[in-house]
């Protein structure tokens, strides 16, 4: 296993998908992210690594601190770890070399990580704070405190943010949030237009950070998953299971076979839940209000199922470190089998009226797009990545039980407009009913949990799982049974980092009122990326 | 195309269910909560969300109240896009600090009556998230609350049921809209 250019040793982690870790020095940081572009990779995730007072191998405590850095290729998720040289040696804050002249996408969680870790990305364009919006003194660094002894923290007057300005004859702004007109998260939105049409669209995030990571070094290693299904509720099957794989992977645990299958069967349910939830929206907002109605009912029928089989209705905490929470019998099977035959009926009728609809394919057409040449070089990940011809699904490149057994079909686009999105979605819909008739059909028996046990010495797991909307990783790195098992650092990545900045470019010539559309089209997560 | 659609209606039929019961109210409910709306507020009842740091659960389930089962509107009862339009806020999550700002406006740009439900664990009592530098914790650290509707998230009916109970109070602790 290796990265072209690198001669690096990496240590496979414990996980049913390939993943590597290596610690690189700053020049091995840099050739890596070129490398990794150079070969069609893609940055994965970028988080400040555990701050503060560690035990090296010889046992002499030492001030360390961490960049990390995950690169997905085809061969599998390289994690690698930078250690930076504290303050005291230099006199200047912790710095690393910058990575968004490679890979664009990196500039927000660069910003994000100075904010939470203090640590800088040398000679970073944008150093604007992200996520710290003010609320809290700028030189406090959440992730730099000892979780048992936290501060009191002063709350501090909120800043203005320096939105980049457009000028020109007849530019005007129209600024957006962060409550917003409709039932959904918050978020604001800087638009900057001519007429009707949008010449830039600037997002400013971070409104729903409420320390998340931090929050996850104060709980219990067997008791976080909790939290981890709570970063973005949508996807907290997604979340739950990464977190979880992360857990039994530091723990060199393998979970019972039946396991791993019912978690990929909700897996899957999520994922048809959250797209019939998008297609009745995105009809919606084109002003097709029977698209709504009707795909609103399928999933509150959807949910409600999810809720007699699994005991929740969006099947929170039914993942647990070492399996799932219950089983489920020949009545459950049928009435899981039953239901998909079901929706699956009315989707197919759905699906052939909104192709049909001149007024909605109009709408959908052309609106929002992003071609494959700009979504590579930004990185457009997930559902909207596939949509314009980013071939990536951790299903199919990395197949783990059991998806080893199922052959998924990945669903692509090349167009990249709302349509393609639209288009995509109603695909995976249809492959996901038919993982779950093959997933009921050939599930093995067995237990449907085992118990982990926390390891002993210091351990570092990756989870790294396809949810609805994109890829969700994580990366856990815990303390040894001496210091109880903390968690040192976990950082929650949501696919939603990636596609964020994107979303500036689709609008880009659009006109104002499409941008509902093409909004929910992404239907992106701002819990998920302001943590 | 537009018979396509019809027929998919027709197929469809009505879905929708019976409003919950809030305590004594009989067969005759969904006529009673609507003349009590109109007691109250002299028209519908028009809901602002908003979300001030939640993890999109309960989004998600609010939004389910206007699928065809729960049918929100026909009880008399519409999310508005603005809170100045608004008898009622619905509130989620754990108040993050970014959000404690934008929340006290919302509230403040509110008419009359005010009402004030907190929806889910986190807006009831901070929830998972508690309080930290980032979060604020409960609803009620921020602004007044009438109603809590606890749960993680809570479903689609138990939302109904506290938005209800918070009118209702406010009833029986005799305001009443002048003018």
């Amino acid at each position: 296993m290796r990265i072209p250019g690198l001669d690096l040793d990496f240590e496979a982690l414990s996980a049913p998908v390939p993943i590597w870790h290596a610690q690189v020095t700053a020049e091995q940081w840099q050739t890596a992210a070129t490398a990794v572009r150079d070969e069609g990779g893609r940055l994965l995730a970028l988080w400040a690594g555990p701050m503060g007072e560690a035990k090296n191998a010889a046992g002499a405590a030492h001030e360390s601190a961490f960049m990390c850095a995950a690169y997905a290729t085809l061969e599998g998720a390289f994690w690698l770890s930078l250690p930076l040289v504290p303050m005291a040696q230099t006199g200047r804050p912790l710095v690393y070399p910058d990575l968004a002249p490679v890979f664009p996408s990196a500039a927000r969680m660069q910003r994000a990580a100075a904010d939470l870790s203090g640590v800088h990305a040398l000679g970073a364009e944008d150093q604007r704070p992200w996520l710290n919006h003010g609320a809290w003194p700028a030189d406090h660094y959440p992730l730099q405190q000892d979780p048992g002894k936290l501060p009191l923290v002063e709350a501090t007057e909120l800043v203005n943010y320096p939105f980049v300005r457009v000028e020109g004859d007849g530019v005007h702004e129209i600024a957006v949030g962060p409550v917003h007109a409709g039932i959904i998260e918050p978020g604001h939105f800087r638009f900057s237009i001519v007429g009707e049409k949008v010449l830039r669209l600037e997002q400013r995030l971070g409104y729903t950070h409420k320390g998340t990571e931090q929050r996850m070094t104060q709980l219990a290693p067997l008791q976080a998953y909790r939290l981890a299904g709570r970063v973005s509720g949508d996807t907290t099957v997604a979340y739950a299971w990464a977190y979880c794989m992360a857990l039994e992977s530091a723990c060199q645990t393998s979970i019972p076979q039946r396991a791993a299958w019912l978690r990929a069967l909700m897996l899957e349910r999520e994922r048809i839940a959250n797209h019939l939830g998008d297609l009745g929206a995105l009809g919606n907002d084109a002003a097709f209000a029977f698209g709504l109605a009707q795909f609103s009912r399928l999933r509150e029928d959807w949910l409600r199922v999810s809720k007699a089989v699994f005991g929740h209705r969006l099947m929170m905490d039914c993942i647990v470190p070492g399996g799932v929470t219950s089983d489920i019998d020949r009545t459950k099977a049928e009435l899981l089998l039953q239901q998909c035959d079901a929706v699956e009926r009315e989707v197919r009728t759905l699906f052939n009226i909104y192709e049909a609809h001149a007024g909605l394919q109009d709408r959908f057409m052309t609106a929002g797009r992003v071609l494959p040449a700009l979504a590579s070089r930004l990185g457009l990940t997930g559902l909207a990545g596939r949509a314009s011809s980013q071939a990536w699904d951790v299903r199919c490149d990395h197949p783990f039980v059991p998806y080893d057994a199922m052959d998924v079909v990945m669903a692509t686009h090349h167009n990249g407009d709302v349509a393609a999105r639209v288009a995509v979605r109603f695909d995976e819909v249809f492959e996901s009913m038919r993982l779950i008739r093959r997933m009921l059909d050939q599930i093995p028996p067995g237990e449907v949990a085992c118990p982990v046990q926390l390891p002993q010495q210091s351990a570092r797991g990756a989870g790294w799982v396809e949810g609805w909307r994109g890829e969700v990783f994580v990366a856990l790195e815990l303390d040894g049974a001496e210091q109880a098992n903390r968690i040192l650092r976990c950082h929650l990545h949501d696919p939603s980092w990636q596609n964020w900045p994107v979303l500036e470019h689709a609008i880009m010539g659009n006109i104002v009122p499409d941008f509902p559309l093409i909004n929910k089209s992404f239907n992106l997560s701002y819990s998920g990326q302001d943590l | 195309m537009i018979w396509k659609v019809v027929r998919q209606i027709a197929k469809t039929g009505i879905r929708t269910e019976a409003a919950p019961d809030i305590g004594a109210i009989d067969a005759a409910q969904a006529a009673r909560i609507q003349q009590e709306l109109l007691d109250i507020l002299g028209q519908a009842l028009t809901i602002r969300e908003v979300d001030a740091g939640s993890c999109n659960g309960c989004e998600l389930e609010i939004n389910a109240l206007g699928n065809p089962y729960y049918n929100l509107e026909g009880l008399g009862i519409k999310f508005v896009a603005s809170p100045r339009h608004a008898d009622l806020l619905l509130v989620t999550g754990p108040v993050a600090c970014n959000m404690e700002t934008a929340l006290r406006r919302t509230y403040e740009a509110t008419p009359w009556p005010k009402l004030v439900v907190a929806v889910g664990d986190c807006a009831c009592d901070g929830g998972i998230f508690g309080e930290s530098y980032a979060s604020c914790g409960r609803v009620a650290n921020v602004i007044p609350v009438d109603e809590v509707i606890p749960g993680c998230p809570p479903p689609p009916l138990d939302i109904l049921r506290g938005i209800l109970k918070a009118v209702r109070r406010r009833v029986k602790s005799g305001a009443r809209v002048d003018g």
